[in-house]
This record gives structure tokens, sequence and C-alpha cells, in this order.
């Protein structure tokens, strides 16, 4: 057994530390999170053009995404994984009725439509195909033998496939990317990541047939934005002007010029870090950063303090893919990378990525703050 | 050396684990300072660049929206120009109260309601520094009243535009279409880029199928423009590539003969020519001014053609649904000689009605008192219709299905125009599906003569006519001859079909009975036969619009004009050297060879004419 650290001796001995233990809410990153969605909100009012009911019904979304992570930090780990194949199995069946429906309705489609509120089996699946994954190797010996490794990489190619069909490249890369994650911490070997990482460059002419035109489009215009500035060049252009005229301490709350006049498309859902770059320059960004890498850390800390093998996998896989969360839109906006859907989470303006986010941190409590109360 | 794999190690695990978490955090301090590189170029190293460009916006991307491709008949006369029009504009980024100014230039030069909500939608799609037409076409007058305030409207200017014009208003309408304002449907599909500048997109006709060609790509320039948004100066341009310009295979004239030639009716004249299938008239009666429909037409006008009884804005040729008569008959014929179930020669006795065994229903002839005993030449030429009765009795609706089926009815044209209707060509499978009832005897007899359930295009029963003409090749009618770019010229969409397998024998009778038809004295259309120097081979066809009782007599006098037959006429010729096939529909004409015939009758000897001229 590790010994506790100073900050969880604070945590079991003060008061409100021991009301928030009692919640199961692991402080660190609860506080952290409370300051991102602050930050949220402040930039949100800038983006969404000064208007009240935009913060208001994110704020909404947010304490319920809040409320669902302390329910989800309530629930022991071990009933994560004894759910992990249904829910993952749920999942799959989820997306195929997406899939067929779209099929029927002519077009792409992501949703679906169960009674009042609308549900996106995709944003699930971010979560339980890390789940799926680790309860599979938990059962063995790790590293995986190549058997285990052919498996596993079936189960995450099924839920990715899915979604890439839909299509929704942005969503499939994150569940691949959560799935690999698992594998990476299970301890593959480095010379097979290595081998995969570069067959899967020589592979890219391949999967460059099977993306749709508008697809290949971003790619295109990713590497050449000026080629087509009326049309999809046009973000990066304009998202670069915003983030380079703020300069190092950027033009302040509320001087985004940008995406004032309407230059800056999605000023408030994928390309709100544009105007925050814009309105807070180089120091608000670096802050921005620092804040994601606190949270990334302690989630990395507290995969690192996980007692069993399932805990350990799933949270370390949680962990890193929030980083490839941020990195994804974050490089997207600078234009280091191709445009994607993929929103600045916990940031910009919308729901279902925060639940899911949050969701994600409630599993992350639930294994940190249970594993004192049931040892192992 | 042998390992034991089902074991755990926990505590190897536990480092390895340990580890990958250190490596892990290790990758992602590494890109996030990747990140940070990256916003210290554009931060710091590029500020001044970026500074510079964001700063009052100064540049911006401006459009270039390309002059739309214009449209000529096969002749190079114009259908669809583009004219310089003035038109008042706004943009929007340099009008401090939009609100006011609208309300105060909507007073001064009295413009409608529905042309502000036309503005303030386009303007929502629009950057704020992209000028916005609020009038289209003004008149001398409202820019006088104009120029006199112009001084107080920032903002405000007169631009002039090229404005799409038909000169041909209601003649080509139904075919060329007409481009209109984009609306907000439309914004959602049409690629963004393209029509970034664009006011105006194609609605119908040849405007419509076309608009990618037409439209031309957009092209952009970069302007820089100080705080007054006065462009000061420009740089990377890209121009603009113009539209395609389309020349279609429509002679405007003759399309003009059979327009005038249907005044007083509704109906449609479509004209192919026979060897390619490019169409040389397309018209449908009434038409409608598309002019209006470019500068945004009013709401009381766009009423008045809705409602209006004649139906202006439907296209009879495309989308007319016709029972085709007699016109039909050629083809039955045609199909009882290929199938065998009957001679050229061989006679069938007509008393003036047909009963089919067992059922007291008498099938009436047109002709009371009957046509005695008839060949099929004969029962061609005065259109028989017991001989048809029986003839159809004998192949069975399942022949004539599979064959009537070979000549396109039933089924799309395939002409380039968008909403073509696809007809109907009924078979017992169709009966069972739609209707959920099988085939009866009786229904078979009336197929035979083009009534019952039969429904077909004026642009089909065109296709079917020169698909006859031309021996069983069958064409598929285009309107698009050529395509002409700046760099090159496209041929337009003609194909060839297959070939309908036909003894040359039976085409021939056939043929000939239909030049009976025109231009022997018992002939149904014998009024046109007269005084032309090559022979017409045609069929009549009178459509009944409604049920006339068992022992009614139908008095053309006495009835309702809207119920009145439709009058129909397919024909082609030179029928020994076919060079062109017409088929007109004349709605409550009564007659086919009275009515009809004469229409297709002028329309022929203009074209025979002009191709002598040649």
């Amino acid at each position: 057994m590790q010994s506790e650290t100073r900050h969880e001796q604070f945590e079991r001995h003060s008061f409100f530390g021991n009301f928030l233990r009692k919640l199961h809410v692991d402080i660190p990153l609860f506080v952290t999170l409370v300051l991102i969605s602050i930050l949220s909100f402040v930039i949100l009012y800038s983006a969404g053009g000064q208007d009240l009911d935009v913060l208001i019904r994110q704020a909404t979304r947010v304490a319920l995404a809040f409320g669902l992570m302390i329910l989800l930090a309530h629930v022991e780990p071990y009933q994560f994984k004894r759910w992990s194949v249904i829910l993952f199995s749920l999942g799959i069946v989820l997306l195929l009725a997406v899939l067929i429906l779209g099929e029927i309705g002519k077009g792409a489609q992501r949703w679906l439509e169960l009674g009042a509120f609308r549900f996106q089996p995709s944003e699930m699946i971010k979560i339980t195909t890390p789940m799926m994954i680790a309860w599979y190797l938990a059962e063995y010996a790790l590293p995986p033998k190549p058997k285990q490794l052919l498996i596993a990489s079936a189960l995450i190619a099924l839920p990715t496939l899915l979604i890439a069909k839909q299509p929704d490249l942005g969503t499939a890369l994150l569940v691949a990317s959560s799935g690999a994650a698992v594998l990476f911490f299970s301890g593959l070997s480095w010379w097979f990541i290595v081998g995969i990482g570069s067959l899967l460059t020589a592979l890219t002419p391949i999967l460059w047939h099977f993306m749709h035109d508008y697809q290949r489009a971003r790619v295109l215009t990713f590497l050449n934005p000026e080629a087509d500035p009326l049309g999809r060049g046009y973000h990066i252009i304009q998202s670069k002007i915003a983030i380079g005229s703020g300069g190092v301490y950027g033009k302040g709350w509320l001087g985004s010029t940008q995406s004032e006049l309407d230059f800056l498309p999605e000023s408030s859902t994928d390309f709100i870090f544009a105007v925050f770059a814009e309105e807070f320059g180089l120091f608000g960004c670096v802050s921005l950063l620092v804040l994601y890498l606190l949270i990334i850390s302690r989630c990395l800390f507290i995969a690192s303090q996980a007692n069993d093998t399932y805990s350990r996998l799933l949270a370390g896989s949680l962990a890193f893919t929030f980083f490839v969360y941020v990195f994804v839109n974050i490089g997207m906006v600078i234009g280091v990378l191709p445009v994607v859907g993929v929103p600045l989470p916990l940031v910009s303006y919308g729901g279902t990525s925060i639940v899911t986010l949050c969701a994600g941190f409630g599993i992350l409590m639930s294994i940190h703050t249970h594993k004192k109360l049931k040892p192992y | 050396m042998p390992r034991i794999y089902t074991l755990k190690n926990n505590s190897v695990e536990n480092q390895v684990f340990v580890n990958r978490i250190i490596a892990a955090f290790c990758i992602v301090v590494f890109l996030t300072i990747g990140l940070v590189v990256r916003l210290v170029y554009l931060q710091i190293v590029g500020h001044e660049h970026y500074a510079t460009l964001a700063k009052e916006n100064s540049v911006k991307i401006q459009p270039l929206v390309p002059t739309r491709g214009m449209i000529y008949d096969r002749n190079g006369k114009i259908l669809a120009e583009n004219t310089q029009s003035f038109s008042l504009e706004l943009i929007p980024e340099q009008i401090s109260d939009l609100d006011t100014t609208l309300t105060q230039l909507q007073q001064l030069l009295n413009i409608p309601n529905e042309k502000i909500d036309q503005f303030q939608k386009q303007r929502k799609r629009q950057k704020r520094f992209i000028s916005t037409p609020l009038l289209l076409s003004m008149t001398d007058e409202e820019i006088a009243k104009f120029a006199v305030v112009r001084p107080y409207f920032t903002g405000v200017d007169i631009q002039s535009r090229l404005v799409r014009h038909y000169p041909y208003t209601d003649l080509a309408a139904h075919v060329v279409g007409y481009v209109s304002r984009i609306n907000e449907a439309e914004m959602k599909t049409l690629p963004m880029s393209e029509y970034r500048g664009s006011s105006h997109v194609g609605k119908l006709g040849i405007e419509s199928f076309y608009e990618t060609q037409l439209h031309g790509k957009t092209g952009y320039a970069e302007i820089e423009t100080n705080v007054q948004s006065r462009a000061i100066n420009t740089f990377n341009t890209v121009p603009p590539a113009v539209g395609a310009n389309l020349y279609l295979t429509i002679d405007i004239d003759l399309q003009k003969t059979a327009y005038d030639a249907l005044e007083g009716y509704n109906g449609a004249v479509v004209a192919l020519d026979v060897q390619t299938g490019g169409v040389l008239v397309f018209s449908s009666r009434p038409g409608f001014d598309p002019n209006p429909f470019v500068i945004g037409i009013d709401y009381d006008a766009y009423q008045a053609l809705q409602s209006s009884e004649n139906q202006p804005l439907y296209n009879r040729a495309l989308r007319g649904l016709y029972p085709p008569g007699s016109t039909m008959k050629p083809f039955v014929a045609l199909a009882g000689l290929e199938y065998n179930a009957i001679s050229f020669e061989q006679t069938h006795y007509c008393p003036g009605y047909y009963q089919l065994p067992n059922v007291p229903h008498k099938y009436r002839d047109w002709k009371h008192g009957g046509h005695g005993a008839v060949s099929m030449s004969e029962a061609i030429t005065e259109s028989c219709d017991v001989y048809f009765y029986s003839l159809a009795s004998v192949l069975g609706i399942d022949n004539m299905h599979q064959f009537l089926q070979q000549f396109g009815f039933g089924e799309k044209s395939g002409i380039d125009l968008v909403g073509e209707k696809m007809g109907l060509l009924p078979s017992r499978e169709w009966k069972q599906q739609q209707k959920n009832q099988t085939w009866y005897p009786g229904e078979t007899l009336i197929t035979g003569i083009g009534q019952g359930y039969l429904q077909v295009t004026p642009v089909q029963l065109a296709r079917a006519t020169a698909t006859l003409a031309n021996g069983g090749k069958i064409v598929t009618p285009f309107l698009v001859d050529k395509i002409v770019t700046a760099t090159e010229t496209q041929s337009g969409s003609e194909t060839h079909g297959k070939i309908i397998p036909l003894k040359s024998i039976n085409v021939q009778h056939i043929t000939d009975a239909m030049v009976n038809v025109v231009h022997d004295a018992h002939g149904t259309a014998k009024n046109i036969g007269k005084n032309i120097t090559y022979h017409i081979a045609g069929k009549t066809g009178t459509a009944q619009v409604f049920n006339i009782k068992q022992e009614a007599k139908y008095n053309e006098n006495t009835i309702d004009f809207k119920l009145r037959d439709h009058a129909l006429f397919i024909a082609f010729a030179p029928a020994e050297n076919p060079k062109i096939a017409i088929a007109v529909v004349v709605e409550n004409g009564g007659h086919g060879g009275s009515v009809a015939a004469p229409i297709a009758g002028k329309v022929i000897e203009q074209y025979l004419e002009s191709l002598n001229a040649k």
C-alpha cells in the first residue's frame, strides 16, 4: 500500500475535506474543473455576443454534468468493471441503430431520438470503449500477448468504424485513441508502438481513398488554407488572424474584434480558443494550457495510485484521452492539425461533450476515493 | 525457455504501469510545449502581421461573382441574357442604424415589406462589408429620388448590376426556367464558398438543371480598406470564371409558331429531331413571364399566377398527364404484327360496338353505326375503335404492357429538365399492387384504344413517335446541344439508347397506314394533307375527359368546355425519311383531327422549309 500523501491527510482531517470525501469528490480535480468552468463562462459571454441566455443554458448543462460526475463518483469501481461488457455492447447496438435509421433518413445521422431528448451513442462509446478494453486486458497477465492484442484491436476498430461511417471523423479518432491509450498503458512494447505508428503512416493513402469528399477537402485545406479562402480555408485563416492579433497580452475581455464582427465562424463552439487567444493573449493561452495540464496530471496521478489493473488502465486512458481532446481542438484552431469537429473540452458551448467528460471524471473520482474504503 | 503466462506478476505490472504513466506525462508535456511554441510563433513572431490584418478588419476577402452564362437557341438567338440594371445597395457595416435607414428608404421609395424581408434574409447570410441589394431594376424616377438624398445616407449607394433577362418571356419560360433569389433552404445546400457573393440561383428549367455550368466559378480579391471601408489597395486577385454559354436544340421561331398555334387553348407541343432526340419545340401554353421572378415577384402577382384557372406555372409538356387516346393505336397495331396476333391485311367487322363474351356491356365505337369490315390500314386511317378492342383482347394486357414499355411509356424520357412525370403504363402487377384488385378483361380493351389507366406526358408521346419513325431506335430527348466555356466546347447530353428489335416490314405497314391518316380521303387528319409536297405520317387522338353514359350521345356543342375531350395528334415527316417527330396535346380541344393536327402541320411545314433553306 502506498502511504497517504500530506494532501490526503489534510483531506481526511479538515471538516470541508471530510464532507467532500463523503461525497467521494477528489478535491484537486474538482477545484480545477470548477476553475476551468468559470473561465468557460467568462469567455462564452464574450464569444456568444454577450448573451446572458447562452450563459444560463451552458451553466445548466455544466450543473447537470457535475451532478452526473458526483453520482458516478459514488459508484464503486468494481461496478464499472461488472457493467463494462453490457454497456459496451449496448453502445454498439445503439450505434448500429443510428446508422440504420440514418440509412432510412438518407444522410448523416448521429442522434437517436428518445422521446423528448436526443441521445448521441457515439458520446457514450467514448467511455465504454476504454472500459471494455480495460475489462478484457485486466483478465490476462500484462503486457498483452499477440492474440489478446488482436482481439482488443478488433474491439477498438468496431465502434471506430461505425462512427467514422456516420460520418464523424473527430469522434472516431477520439474513440480510437481512448482504446489505443488502454493498450499503451497495458505495457505494449515500444517497438510495437513505433511499428504500428509507421505502418499507419504508410497506410494513409489507403485511408485517403475511403474518406468522404468533404473530409478530403478538410485535409487539403489544412495543408494549404489559402487555396480556398472563401470556403473551408476561411476558418483557419480567420482563426490565425484572431490568435495572432491577440499578441502577448491580448485585447482584453470583450475586446475581440474578429468574433465581434462575425469574421470568425463557430466562435463559441469549435473555434472558441481563437476568441480566448485574441482576448487574453499568449499569457491567457499558457495559463489555460497549464490548467489543462493540472487536470491531466491529477488524472494520471489517480491512475498511478489505482489498486487494480482494470482501474489503472481505465483511469490512464481517460486521462490521456482528455489530453487528446485538448490537443486536437487547439491544434486545429492554431492551424497545426486539420479541421475535425472536436470542441475545446469544458470550454466550448454545447452539452454533450461536457456530460461525457464529467462522466469520465466521475469514474476517476470513484477509482480514487473508493480504494481507501475498500482495500484491494 | 517456457514462461508461465497465466500468473500475473503484480509488482512487475505495477512498475511497467508507473513507467507508462511517466511516459504519458512526458508525451503530454512535450506536445503541450509544441502548442506553446506554435502560439509563440503566432502571437509574438507573427503578431505584427496578424495585427495588421485584423486592424479594422483592413483586409477583406471579397468574392468576385462570375457572370452567368447566356442561353441561346439552336440558331444563336438569345433566350437568357444579363442586362445592366441599377440597384439600390446597402453595406450594413457602414450604416450605424440599419433599421432607421431601412424605414427612411422605405418611405422615400415606397418599397414593399417583402423586399425589406428579402434584404434582411440575404444580409444575415453575408459578411457585413458586402454590398447587398435592396431594390433591383430601379426605375429612372427611383434613381432620381434617391440621388437627391444620397449624401445623407452613408453606406447606401446605387450600383449597376447585371440582372437576368428573358427576352422571349412566356414563350420559352417552361424550357429556360428562371433564376431567383437564393432562399433559406437553398442556402443550406448550395456550396457556401461558390455562392458567397451570388444572390440568385436557377430555380426551374435549364437555369436549374445546368446551374453549375451556368453559374461559373467565383473568384476573390483580398482588398485592403481604410477606416471608412473604402478600398485603398487590392492584392491577390483570383478572377472569376464566367459561366458557360448554353446552346439549346430548341428553334425559338418554331417554338413561337407552335405557341401561337395553340392560342385560345391550354396544351403542349413537343417536337424532336428524329435522328438525335434533340428537342426542337417544347411548348406549354399558357406560359408565364419569368422576368418578375428575377427581381422578386410581388405577392399579388404570384397569387394571380398560382390561382389562375389555366395554371400558367404548370409545365404541361413535361408534367401534364393525359390519356393518349387513339394516338396509341399505331403502337398497339405494331404490337399485333410483332406478336403475330393479326396480319396486316386481315379484316375485322365493326358494327359500332364490341362485346366481351357473356357480358352485356357494349364498348362503343366513336362512329355511330360502325365502320363495317376494316383492315389494319383502314382501322388506323379511320381510327376504328372496335378493331382495336378486338386486337387488344387477342394480345392481352401482358403483351401490350411489355411492348409499349419498350417505347418509353410509363417511364421518364430522361430529358434534361427537373420534375418530369413518369406517366402510367398499367399492368396486372401494377393494379394488384396499387389497387389490390385483379385485372379485368374490359380494362384490356380500353387500354387498346389509349384510355383507361393509361397516362402519358407530351414529351413521352413525342419520344415514342420518334422511336417509331426511327424504326425502333430509341432516342432520349435533350435540350442542350453545346456547352461553351472560355476554353472549350462540350457537346450536350445526346445519348443513344438501345434499339427495339422490330421487323422493318411491320414498321413500313404502320407508317403507310399513318400516311393514310393524313393523305387518304377517309383519313381523320386529311385536312392537313392538302397542298404539301411531302408525306406526313400521323395519328389523331381524342381523349375522353369524362365517361359518357351507355346510351347517351356525346355532343361537343352542348357540353361544358372543361369537360370537352382533349385533342391529340402525333406525327413524323417526311414519312419516307423522317426528320421531325411531333406530339400535340390540346386540352378540351375536341377532335384531334380538326384542332391538334393543324398545329403539327404548321410546325412540320416550317421546320422542313428551314431545313431546305440551309
